[in-house]
């Protein structure tokens, strides 16, 4: 079975919903679709912000997401995948980004849609740049993504999930 | 060599990628974190603790013991905060 992939790194919005629908259409094996939409938060901790700015490294964004893609694919049995990433300033409510996989069954739709986050937060050269009242913010890489990501590297964690 | 910079380590050197003549002595992408420290304020500011600062070769991350002699381009950058 050979999946299709899609990843696009843009400015303009999307429609993660009509994305995700390509990943099924025209077909009957897809049993299971998982979309995750990262949308922007009006707050950073306490603070309001008025809009963050995705600043990225063209060129390896798409080939370091590309790489992941190939490894969720080679690692669960996925008929599509498609990541979205968008760049520039978007404001609170927008959508960021999205992934969706499509599989014959859940478990693995669900568990290469967490990798392939878990991976992009702390993999993709992306950075985030909240504007709050008194200035804008780089925001900070937490700890936690990394633990995230982690956990996906020890050995026979995914034969588990499938 | 190309080199480019990402986030607040291209805000601190002022400027987003340069060409350099890397001196010779310079083997690995830590060695080069700490011939850039030394080229101005701004960069020392820039590269103050290295510790923070991730590297990639030619599109690639790779640490700071990775050898910079077949790059082309080497991008500095914070931890990643996209997704």
């Amino acid at each position: 079975m050979t999946a299709t992939s899609t990843v696009r790194i843009q400015s303009e919005p999307f429609d993660a919903a009509a994305e995700a629908r390509k990943l099924s259409g025209g077909r009957t094996d897809v049993g299971a679709l998982v979309t995750f939409t990262g949308i922007c938060r009006g707050n950073e901790g306490a603070e309001p912000i008025a809009a963050l700015t995705l600043e990225h490294y063209p060129g390896m964004a798409e080939a370091e997401i590309e790489r992941h893609v190939a490894e969720a694919i080679s690692r669960w049995p996925l008929i599509g995948v498609t990541v979205i990433h968008r760049h520039g300033r978007i404001v609170p409510g927008d959508d960021i980004m999205m992934v969706a996989t499509a599989s014959s069954h859940r478990e693995a739709a669900f568990a290469a849609a967490e990798f392939l986050m878990d991976y992009l937060k702390t993999r993709a050269p992306f950075w985030k740049q909240v504007e709050k009242p008194d200035g804008k913010v780089w925001v900070q890489a937490k700890a936690a993504d990394d633990a995230a990501a982690g956990r996906w590297a020890a050995p026979g964690k995914h034969e588990a999930a499938e | 060599m190309k080199l480019r910079y990402f986030a607040w380590v291209r805000e601190r050197v002022g400027k987003a990628e340069e060409d350099v003549e890397v001196p010779g002595g310079i083997v690995t992408v830590g060695d080069l974190m700490t011939w850039l420290a030394s080229r101005g304020e701004e960069y020392a500011y820039a590269f103050a603790n290295p510790k923070v600062i991730r590297a990639a070769i030619d599109k690639t991350h790779v640490k700071p013991q990775a050898a910079i002699a077949s790059a082309s381009e080497i991008a500095f950058f914070p931890p990643m905060t996209g997704g």
